[in-house]
């Protein structure tokens, strides 16, 4: 089963925020000269932000934001953030793997920026209500 | 610089306790768009059954992050931070992190290894209360990227 897409937009004054929620101020996720310095594209969103993005669109689909038991990611590619009032987009989508005996549903995520992969074997299992 | 392989195993001592507070997770919460109110008020979150607000599933990076420092900046170890990139995330949990919650930190090296001239370094964290309650289970794992 496929559950609704789902799509989120992140500007620069996200990944601010996002920092100083966080306590992660490393300065390739604010500061352009840093991150073009150590060879990024440009400023990049927290790759925990993204989970956190796609964390959203999981506890949504599960339909209680305490559904979560088992949350993993593989960061693939950088989610560049660029220095303007509309920022980018990240798509989110998920399949049911498999639902088990004890009431867990088990989802396999994707999220991509642009068209590109950010996660790569992104998984869930949730806890369903009933 | 290549890191010290024989760190596979080891554990440090626990860290010292972090107290949860509401408006943390309400901070974190709205920092990533979670407008459930859950997150946001206590009244929600007990009719879900929880003592107080819930934290958001990746909220507990901002206490494990601080508290893996131990490792990264173990001397011993040798991890050049400004060559790390974040490979993996994974939490595994027995409940959700809620405000009141005293959690301490015990941070495992599970694994080290070496490809294509990059070092991957797996840890992991087990978070529990100061009672012995164990909460979460956070394994991180961090490439430090050649020199080339």
């Amino acid at each position: 089963m496929e559950l609704t897409t789902q799509t989120f937009r992140v500007t620069r004054a996200d990944l601010v925020r996002y920092a100083g929620a966080s306590g992660d101020f490393n300065p390739i996720h604010w500061n352009d000269r840093f991150a073009t310095k150590v060879g990024l594209p440009g400023v990049i969103a927290h790759g925990m932000f993204t989970m956190a993005l796609v964390g959203r669109a999981v506890t949504a689909w599960a339909g209680s934001p305490d559904a979560v038991v088992d949350y993993n990611v593989r960061f693939t590619r950088p989610v560049v953030v660029p220095d303007d009032d509309k920022g980018t987009e990240i798509v989110v989508n998920a399949v049911v793997r498999e639902v088990t005996e004890e009431g867990l549903t088990r989802l396999d995520v994707t999220a991509t920026c642009q068209g590109e992969k950010v996660l790569s074997q992104a998984r869930a299992t949730v806890r369903t209500a009933g | 610089m290549s890191l010290d392989h024989s760190f596979v195993g080891r554990t440090y001592p626990p860290t010292a306790p972090y107290q949860v507070g509401r408006e943390k997770i309400r901070e974190f919460a709205t920092a990533i768009g979670a407008t459930d109110p859950a997150h946001h008020d206590p009244e929600a979150a007990r009719a879900l059954g929880h003592p107080d607000v819930v934290a958001p599933p990746t909220f507990p990076v901002a206490i494990t992050m601080a508290a893996s420092r131990q490792i990264i900046e173990d001397p011993a170890l040798g991890v050049d931070y400004s060559r790390v990139v974040h490979g993996d995330q994974r939490f595994a949990y027995t409940r959700p992190v809620v405000a009141g919650d005293e959690l301490v930190c015990v941070n495992i090296i599970e694994d080290i290894t070496s490809r294509g001239g990059h070092e991957f370094l797996t840890t992991r964290t087990d978070v529990s209360t100061t009672g012995g309650e164990p909460v979460v289970a956070v394994w991180s794992k961090l490439v430090v990227r050649g020199e080339n």
